[in-house]
C-alpha cells in the first residue's frame, strides 16, 4: 500500500432495495496512474464512478479522494476533477469557446485565467478553427473532444473519463489515447472505464475487471493476460465442412485449451504455432494466429454470454 | 429508496447558475423581448378597449387599467410556470446541463436556488414590460410602481417553485399538461386577472383565497393603479410560503432524480 492514493475504497457498496450493483469493493488508485474499469454492461463500473463523484449516496463502505470524505466533501473534491461522461452534455445555446468559459465560471475561475487557458485547450482539442460555432455544427468527434478539454477548463488532477471512445472514428480515438497519455506524462491521474478491451490494453497502467458489481482481478494488462489466458491463440473460422472431432483432437495433440464462440474455435496454448501446417491443408477453414490479449482475459472472466 | 432531505443551502455559487441562463437569455433577447412586449399590448389592446368600452368602470378604475394590472400579475405567474417546467426540463432531462453543472463543484441546492432566482427574473422582464405598455396607453402610471419590482420578483419566486416540483416529477413534456390545465389556468381564470373576486359565490371565493395568483393580484394592482395594498403582510406571507415550500420540495425531489 503507498502513501500517494487519490482514491481509495474500502468495502465500498451500493445498493438498491436488495439488489447490490457495487459490491464490497476495494481499490486504490495513486497519483499519475492510468486506471481503468473494465466491464460488460451492468458491471457496477458507472455506479461505481458516480459514487466517487458524489452523484450516488453510499450504501456502504467508504470513498476517499485526495484523502477527503465523498459523502461529506463531494464539492471540494469536485473543484479539483475533471469528469467527461459518457452521453454528451454540451450547452447547446453557447460557442464552442462559450461552452469553456461558462463552464470554467462554475469552478470560480477568474475572467483573466479563462481568456489564457480557453486558447490553450482549444489548441489541444484541436478545435482553435471552432471556436465560435455551436456543438450542433460540430461532428460527434469534435464535439467529444470539446467534452474532453472542458473536463480539464479547472486544470483537474483526477480526470474521469466514461467511456470516452464509444461511438467515434479511429482517427479521434487515436488522439484522445494520445491527449490521455500526455495527461498522465503530466502528472494527472486518469480513471477510465471502457468496454473497448484494446483501449484499456494502450492506456491503462493498472485495471480492475468487474462484473455484477464485484471485482474478478485486477494487474497490470501484461500481468492479467499472462495470469488467466495462455500466450498465444488459434482462431479457426469455418467457411463449411469442419469436422468437429478433428479440431478436438488436433488442439489436444498441441495441447491447446479450445473454447468455441459462434462459428469459431478459439485455440489457446502458449505454442499455437505447431498447429498452423495442419489447419492451412484444409482449404474450408481461415485462421489467425495472434498473442493473446486483454480482450481473451476478459470474455474468460466474465463469460461468452450476449449481455443486455 | 430514502429521500434526502436535508434543508437547502443557499450560497453564492446559485449566481453562477443565474449567470448562465442569463447570458443564454441575452443570444435569444429579439424573439423574447417581441414575447414580452407583444402579447399583452394585443391583450390590452383588444380586451382593455374592446371590452372596456362596455365595461367602463370596475373597482372604481378604467377597465383597461384594472385588466392591465391583473396581467400583469398573471404573467409574472405564466412566465415562471414555463420556466420552471419546460426549460428546467428541457436543461435537467433534455440537455444534460444539470448533470454537468454536477461535474462541477455545484450541487442540487445551487442548481435549484440559481434557476428560482432565474425564474424570477424573468417574471419581473414579462411583468415590467406589461407596466411599459399599460404606461404608454396611459392605464397606469406613478413612482409606486417601482414597488412593483420586489413584488413582481417575489411572484416568480412563488410560482417557480411548484414548476420545477413538476419538472422533478415528470417524465416528459405532456405532464405539463395536467399542471397548466389543473392549476394556471384555474387560477388565471378565477383569481381576479379579469374581474373582482367578489363577485364569486361564497365558496369558490374562501378557495381562491388559498391560490398564490390571488394575493399576487391583491398586491399588484393597487401598486399599478396608484393605491395603497391592503393586507400586505398577508399577502407577502402567502407568496413567501409558497416559494419556499416550493424551494425546499423542489430541492428534495431534483435530489431524488439526479442524485440516486
Amino acid at each position: 500500500m503507498r502513501g500517494d492514493a487519490v482514491i481509495s475504497a474500502r468495502g465500498l457498496t451500493k445498493r438498491y432495495g436488495a439488489d447490490s450493483v457495487v459490491d464490497r469493493v476495494d481499490f486504490e488508485i495513486h497519483r499519475g496512474q492510468c486506471f481503468g474499469f473494465l466491464g460488460p454492461n451492468g458491471a457496477g463500473k458507472t455506479t461505481t464512478l458516480r459514487m466517487i463523484l458524489g452523484h450516488c449516496p453510499i450504501t456502504e463502505g467508504t470513498l476517499t479522494v485526495f484523502g477527503q470524505s465523498v459523502a461529506s466533501q463531494a464539492k471540494s473534491i469536485r473543484q479539483r476533477v475533471g469528469v467527461v461522461a459518457q452521453t454528451d452534455n454540451l450547452d447547446p445555446d453557447f460557442t464552442v469557446a462559450e461552452n469553456l468559459a461558462v463552464y470554467g465560471t462554475f469552478f470560480g475561475i477568474e475572467p483573466a485565467q479563462l481568456e489564457k487557458r480557453i486558447p490553450e485547450l482549444l489548441d489541444f482539442a484541436d478545435l482553435r478553427a471552432k471556436a465560435n460555432v455551436k456543438p450542433d455544427a460540430l461532428s460527434g468527434g469534435m464535439k467529444r473532444r470539446l467534452a474532453f478539454v472542458r473536463a480539464l477548463i479547472n486544470d483537474p488532477e483526477l480526470i474521469v473519463l466514461d467511456e470516452p471512445t464509444t461511438g467515434l472514428d479511429p482517427q479521434v480515438r487515436h488522439l484522445l489515447w494520445g491527449r490521455v497519455r500526455e495527461l498522465t506524462r503530466r502528472g494527472k491521474t486518469i480513471l477510465l472505464t471502457t468496454h473497448y478491451l484494446e483501449e484499456a490494453e494502450r492506456l491503462c497502467d493498472e485495471l480492475i475487471i468487474m462484473d455484477h458489481g464485484r471485482i474478478l482481478d485486477r494487474g497490470s494488462p501484461r500481468a492479467l493476460t499472462r495470469r488467466h489466458v495462455e500466450a498465444e491463440v488459434l482462431e479457426i473460422t469455418d467457411c463449411g465442412g469442419l469436422d468437429e472431432s478433428w479440431v478436438a483432437q488436433l488442439s489436444a495433440q498441441a495441447g491447446c485449451r479450445l473454447e468455441r464462440v459462434g462459428d469459431t474455435r478459439y485455440c489457446y496454448s502458449n505454442d499455437a504455432r505447431s498447429m498452423i501446417p495442419q489447419v492451412e491443408s484444409h482449404r474450408q477453414l481461415t485462421y489467425l494466429h495472434r498473442p493473446s490479449n486483454l480482450e481473451d482475459v476478459f470474455l474468460r472472466l466474465t463469460g461468452r454470454e450476449l449481455r443486455n | 429508496m430514502a429521500l434526502d432531505l436535508r434543508v437547502p443551502r443557499l450560497r453564492s455559487a446559485a449566481i453562477l447558475v443565474l449567470k448562465r441562463n442569463i447570458k443564454v437569455w441575452r443570444k435569444l433577447i429579439g424573439p423574447a423581448l417581441l414575447m414580452n412586449f407583444g402579447e399583452p399590448t394585443f391583450y390590452l389592446l383588444g380586451l382593455g378597449f374592446g371590452l372596456g368600452a362596455y365595461i367602463g368602470q370596475m373597482s372604481d378604475m378604467p377597465y383597461l387599467t384594472f385588466l392591465a394590472s391583473g396581467i400583469i400579475a398573471s404573467s409574472a405567474m405564466n412566465t415562471a410556470s414555463f420556466e420552471g417546467m419546460y426549460s428546467v426540463f428541457t436543461r435537467m432531462d433534455q440537455q444534460g446541463t444539470y448533470d454537468a453543472m454536477l461535474a462541477a463543484p455545484l450541487d442540487c441546492d445551487d442548481i435549484i436556488a440559481g434557476e428560482m432566482l432565474w425564474c424570477a427574473t424573468k417574471s419581473l422582464i414579462s411583468g415590467v414590460a406589461i407596466v411599459v405598455v399599460a404606461g404608454l396607453l396611459g392605464a397606469i402610471g406613478g413612482w409606486q410602481l417601482l414597488w412593483l419590482i420586489p413584488v413582481l420578483f417575489l411572484v416568480g419566486l412563488c410560482f417557480a417553485g411548484p414548476a420545477i416540483v413538476m419538472s422533478a416529477l415528470s417524465p416528459s413534456y405532456d405532464f405539463f399538461t395536467y399542471y397548466f390545465t389543473l392549476v394556471i389556468t384555474p387560477m388565471f381564470i378565477l383569481c381576479g386577472v379579469f374581474y373582482p373576486t367578489d363577485t364569486l359565490p361564497q365558496a369558490l371565493q374562501s378557495f381562491t383565497q388559498i391560490l398564490p395568483l390571488t394575493h399576487a393580484v391583491a398586491l399588484v394592482r393597487p401598486l399599478a393603479a396608484g393605491g395603497e395594498p391592503g393586507g400586505v403582510v398577508l399577502h407577502l406571507a402567502v407568496l413567501a410560503a409558497y416559494a419556499l415550500v416550493g424551494f425546499y420540495l423542489a430541492v428534495v425531489l431534483v435530489r431524488r432524480r439526479l442524485i440516486r
